[in-house]
């Protein structure tokens, strides 16, 4: 190698460094604010008089801006809940199908309408997603089940469901394209039928991606604001029931964030929510990860 | 008819009692005769890789298929369980019969002919399930659910693949925590379970190291009192140990196909010879 050549290799090596180190930088700097503007909750006498952490997680009224004002989490929590449920419950079934049709069973034209199709769904901005939901598929909801409430966790939870399909199934379909073919020759070879070498063979050996892929989905799913905001209803009410109206822990910060007081006591509550949901996507992208890696060395294993 | 030596039917120049032994001969020749090559070619799009290829494969022999990288080996082995068909794009000519029956036909069975013709690929590729689950994973497929004979069955095959005394305690551990000779025995195994007349295998020791290659090597000695086993090998010498019959391919055409002994010591082709002493390929 010539020396300009080493040097301009050595340059982008460290280019290329230096801006991941920063990503990762970035990120915890996020992660430090957020937590920092959550503190009082834990350390701020006036604010831990208005709410603390008993009342967060006891309590079952979400009232942060009244006269006796009232924060409990859990009515949000049981609409993320509800909501991401009813996501993942109506993806995954539509987001799998789709994965294994294209991978497996479309003749190629079919395939090469689907995923592009199913991609371009990926590309809807969430709010024109919220706004279908909140136009058209709410009517549509409340005219075959004749639910008081136009706006509930259901419409949400569909329109979330829509909106995560892209990320579950590409992660699936990967995972499908990813097994190699040795197991699929192998299972013809001692006489599999197609739906056999599929479903027996190449499914089960996909599945730690597909599972990763359902995790990513879920992740978003709590995550999402824009779709819950607009389709929702928004009401924090403390209940199972999916024809209700539901607030999720996302839409309450992007609803409430705009107004609040700085430095009050709400203000620190909403972002004990972000840390919260900060926490619990990274939780839940570190296990598709983690699921993702221990796929690819086992398979790497014997490809 | 000009040609009244060969064709017995029709000839006057046979005596009963000949003509007779003849007829029986060639009986008994067909018996011995489990797998029969016609004029098969086979093209990937328009390029040929097998061209008119006339063989016969005995019964309960092993016979090895010898030549250079990308002469068709591959390619012919799996013409006999058409798993060339899992590849598009591929067209056939000619007949292979197994059994006497044209297995190149549209509505060839291909379940049934698969688990007539067994195969063992180049690299081990047990299924990321147990030992247990890969031996009895073709017996499951065709539908068998009793728990005692699946046990049974399973432990038979590990047997004949000499990986019992090794995997018998262990049989709910993953297959991939067996050493590659171990995997490919087992590979062997999950073959066997399913009682195929004929076992494939594609460079079956390319991956082993030389112990579980002579492990391999006794093993396919040994199974040929029921099983009528075809293997292609880059290393003539394994050809000239393991097999009774060897054939030399060349660029997608049978260059030569006679008893081991004699393609080694002996070949007619200056082609074959100049493959075996190594000066090409
Ligand atoms: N899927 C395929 N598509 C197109 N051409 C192929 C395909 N598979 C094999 N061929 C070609 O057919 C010829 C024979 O291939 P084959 O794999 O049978 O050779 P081989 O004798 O087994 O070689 P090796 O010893 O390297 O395994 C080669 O020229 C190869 O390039
Ligand atoms: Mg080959």
């Amino acid at each position: 190698m010539k020396r300009g050549e080493r040097i301009t290799n050595s340059i982008l090596e460290g280019g290329l460094k230096l801006s991941a180190l920063l990503a990762i930088f970035l990120i915890f700097l996020i992660f430090i604010f957020i937590f920092k503007e959550a503190l009082p909750i834990f350390t701020n006498p006036g604010v831990r008089s208005e709410v603390d952490l008993r009342d967060l997680f006891a309590s079952s009224v979400w009232q942060p801006v009244s006269d006796h004002p009232r924060f409990s989490l859990l009515p949000l929590f049981l609409g993320t809940l509800k909501l991401s449920l009813i996501a993942i419950l109506f993806a995954t079934p539509l987001a799998l199908g789709a994965a294994i049709f294209t991978a497996e069973f479309a003749p190629r034209a079919l395939k090469e309408t689907i995923k592009p199709g199913i991609e371009i769904l990926a590309g809807i901005p969430s709010v024109v997603m919220g706004a279908f939901a909140l136009l058209t598929l709410a009517s549509v909801l409340q005219g075959i089940f004749g639910w008081t409430m136009r706006l509930n966790a259901v419409n949400a939870g569909i329109a979330l469901g829509l909106a995560i399909v892209p990320t579950i199934y590409s992660v699936a379909d990967d995972a499908l394209r990813a097994v190699p073919g040795s197991f699929r020759e192998a299972a013809y070879a001692l006489g599999s039928r197609r739906n056999q070498a599929i479903f027996r063979v190449i499914i089960p050996v996909a599945l730690p991606g597909i599972f990763a892929g359902f995790m990513l989905g879920l992740g978003r799913a709590i995550g999402e604001t824009m779709i819950v905001l607009l389709a929702s209803g928004n009401a924090a009410i403390l209940s199972l029931d999916p024809a209700l109206s539901t607030r999720s822990f996302s839409a309450t910060i992007a609803a409430e964030l705009g107004e609040v007081v700085f430095g009050s006591t709400h203000y620190a509550v909403l972002f004990f929510i972000g840390a919260l949901l900060f926490v619990i996507t990274f939780i839940i992208n570190l296990i598709a990860n983690l699921v993702v890696e221990r796929f690819k060395v086992r398979l790497a294993g014997v490809a | 008819m000009e040609d009244k030596g060969i064709n017995p039917w029709v000839s006057t120049e046979y005596s009963q009692p000949e003509y007779v032994r003849m007829i029986e001969n060639i009986h008994a020749l067909n018996e011995n005769l489990i797998v029969r090559v016609e004029d098969f070619s086979l093209f990937y799009g328009d390029k040929p890789a097998l061209k008119r290829i006339n063989l016969s494969i005995k019964k309960n022999r092993v016979t090895a298929i010898i030549g250079p990288s990308g002469c068709g080996k591959s390619t012919l082995l799996r013409a006999f369980n058409r798993m060339n068909d899992l590849i598009p794009n591929v067209r056939i000519e000619g007949r292979i019969l197994i059994d006497g029956e044209d297995i190149c036909k549209k509505d060839t069975d291909l379940v049934a002919l698969r688990r007539k013709v067994g195969m063992v690929f180049q690299k081990p590729n047990p299924f990321p399930m147990s030992i247990y689950e890969n031996v009895a994973f073709g017996l499951k497929i065709a539908g068998e659910k009793d728990r005692a004979r699946l046990d049974q069955l399973v432990e038979k095959s590990l047997r004949q693949a000499a990986l019992w005394d090794e995997a018998g305690d262990i049989l709910d551990r993953s297959a991939l925590t067996l050493s590659g000779g171990q995997q490919q025995r087992l590979c062997l195994a999950r073959a066997l379970v399913i009682e195929p007349e004929i076992i494939l295998m594609d460079e079956p020791a390319s991956a082993l190291d030389p112990i579980s290659t002579a492990k391999l090597e006794a093993l396919i000695y040994s199974l040929k009192k029921d099983y009528t086993i075809v293997i292609v090998t880059h290393n003539m010498q394994q050809a000239a140990r393991v097999a009774d019959y060897t054939a030399f391919l060349l660029l997608g055409e049978l260059v030569e196909y006679d008893e081991t002994r004699k393609i080694f010591t002996n070949p007619t082709d200056k082609r074959t010879e100049d493959y075996i002493t190594g000066r090409f390929g």
